[in-house]
């Protein structure tokens, strides 16, 4: 009897990540300004989508407040920057303030159990929104601009952003692949299906939750510094806007909720979603909301889910699987 | 492996003087209970004795009002359940709580990775240990979710194997099986007893817990009413009046 966690499936979809990402990273050698802008916007939703997986996928963890980590990685990016800091520097070391900042709200935010903590984080986002408010270098609503970003020329900053983006995606999702592999990744599924029960014998719930819960802040606020540095301005409303974690929500519904694969997929179909139909306007809005609806009442496991039940293939395996070298082996 | 040379260290529990309230409900009146991990002990009572609470204290799930929890002389009262689970106190849930989202070895390899060993090939090992002790290599790889009642009583009892216990707490581990799913339960823990694992089983069906146990207790309104062989307890005169509400015939 062996173990395997790898299938001939994943090995070569790996290979094919590797080449799709390398062709990725030569786009700005012959794309066109736009086709650079709504790449980066794509790696922008694959992380914002992933992360919001790795709490509410994998540990249970239903957030409606996710924009509070993105808008505060926004605000500390402007913030850092402002004090003369590199703002690439400042996106990175922002992203790392408000893991910090995280952590310690997760020696209270993860005491509360299911709507409590949904609710919970969209009343600190709300409340976040109006601190960054108060700051007199946001200058209320009207917000303020990451212009120390000027310093590069136009086109070098769409290339260096792009690559910031591609980098903080590929970054993210091997270090949340790589985390979801340890022992701690199957504790944190563990506590989602039971929580009593896993500790019970012997995890502990508080310090998986923490782990993950810091991780999705990072995650998040480095989406929210990737997206500043896209659109230079930050205006406190909409970086705090739920709207935000409804569209993470989308995503991963969509795309399969607790499933690595889901996130991405699920970004993918938002992307293209929004490409084609943003201009509808409120319909636009109204279509997401009923695939959405839909897809909760018909395909709750999202589409890759519906994949993976019927085929069985794992693109991204996380889990352990036994085989058996003989049939006896296998005998109750 | 599960048991065997583990095991020639004794293991003893010692509960003294515990109480339980829930608001103005006292459900345990100063319960003293000891076990050591020779023994197999019954436990047995009428619903709402309080057996699955003092289930909960000695296992760590529930922390009582008052109190002491004592395993192998230090006290443990204080300690939650997965500290318990790692010195070898170990509980099963009477509705079994499996891990739905994943595998029924994921499921019993979280147990093993937590509590039972400390390098992962020691927990693949600790695992695949457990589920063939209790029968569960032919499902190894299904969705929890997928399995009947049987195999999630089974997976209730193999993931607490896989922390290596030296002290098991079956919580009516037969509840709701035919008398063949009991009966090959019994084998299964009949195994563990010849492991040297120590097992103290609240159960109503007093027919299959008497093929286990040496020394059953009976509690009643959170008191323990007798303690002593089976057929001395179930023929107490306090134990009958429990149950009937009358005097032994």
């Amino acid at each position: 009897m062996t173990i395997h966690r790898w299938t001939w499936q994943s090995k070569l979809t790996f290979a094919l990540a590797a080449v799709v990402l390398l062709l990725l990273a030569l786009v700005p050698g012959f794309a066109s300004g736009g086709v650079i802008e709504r790449l980066t916007v794509l790696f922008i939703y694959v992380i914002l989508a992933a992360m919001w997986n790795a709490l509410a996928g994998y540990g249970g963890l239903v957030s409606i407040g996710n924009q509070l980590f993105f808008g505060l990685g926004a605000y500390m990016t402007i913030r850092l920057a402002d004090a003369g800091i590199n703002p690439f520097a400042a996106m990175a070391l922002g992203a790392g303030i408000v893991a910090g900042l995280s952590w310690l709200l997760s020696l209270f935010m993860l005491h509360l159990r299911a709507g409590e903590f949904a609710i919970g984080m969209w009343v600190l986002a709300s409340i976040a929104h109006l601190c960054v408010n108060l700051d007199p270098l946001i200058q209320g609503e009207t917000g303020t601009s990451l212009i120390s970003l000027n310093a590069y020329a136009i086109d070098a900053r769409r290339v260096l952003i792009f690559w910031a983006a591609l980098i903080g995606m590929v970054g993210l999702l091997a270090l949340l692949f790589a985390v979801l592999r340890t022992p701690s990744g199957l504790a944190m599924q563990a506590i989602r299906d039971n929580e009593e029960a896993a500790d019970s014998v012997g995890v502990n719930p508080m310090r998986t939750k923490r782990l993950f819960f810091v991780l999705a802040g990072f995650g998040t606020a480095v989406a929210g510094a990737l997206w500043l540095a896209q659109v230079s301005a930050f205006q406190p409303k909409t970086y705090f806007s739920v709207q935000w974690t409804a569209y993470m929500i989308f995503m991963v519904l969509v795309g399969g909720l607790g499933r690595f694969e889901g996130a991405i997929l699920g970004a993918l179909i938002f992307f293209a979603a929004e490409t084609w139909f943003a201009d509808t306007g409120v319909w636009y809005l109204v279509g997401l909301g009923a695939v959405a609806m839909l897809f909760s009442l018909f395909l709750p496991k999202g589409l890759w889910g519906w994949v993976e039940t019927r085929t069985h293939i794992s693109l991204m395996p996380l889990g352990y699987r036994v085989q058996f070298d003989t049939q006896s082996e296998q005998g109750r | 492996m599960i048991g065997g040379a583990v095991m020639a260290e004794q293991t003893q529990l010692h509960a003294t003087g515990i109480h339980k309230s829930f608001g103005s409900l006292a459900v345990l009146n100063g319960i003293d209970f000891s076990v050591h991990s020779n023994e197999a002990v019954g436990i047995v009572g009428p619903n709402g004795a309080g057996k699955s609470t003092l289930l909960g204290v000695l296992s760590g799930a529930t922390l009582p009002t008052r109190g002491s929890v004592q395993l192998n002389g230090a006290e443990v009262g204080a300690l939650p359940a997965r500290e318990r689970a790692k010195q070898g106190l170990v509980r099963t849930h009477q509705i079994p709580k499996p891990f739905s989202g994943i595998t029924v070895f994921e499921n019993v390899l979280v147990a093993a990775t937590h509590a039972g060993a400390s390098r992962q090939s020691e927990a693949y090992d600790l695992a695949l240990d457990a589920l063939q002790i209790c029968g569960m290599m032919a499902v190894a790889n299904r969705p929890a979710e997928s399995v009947g009642l049987l195999d999630r009583k089974r997976l209730e009892l193999a993931r607490a194997l896989a922390t290596r216990p030296r002290l098991l707490l079956l919580d009516e581990i037969g509840g709701g099986l035919t008398d063949a799913e009991a009966s090959e339960l019994v084998e299964t823990i009949r195994k563990l007893r010849e492991r040297g694992i120590g097992i103290v089983w609240i159960e109503h069906i007093v027919h299959i817990l008497v093929q286990i146990a040496e020394r059953l207790v009976c509690m009643d309104a959170g008191r323990i009413i007798a303690e002593g062989t089976p057929d001395a307890v179930m023929r107490h005169p306090e134990v009958v009046k429990a149950y009937l509400g009358g005097a032994p015939a």
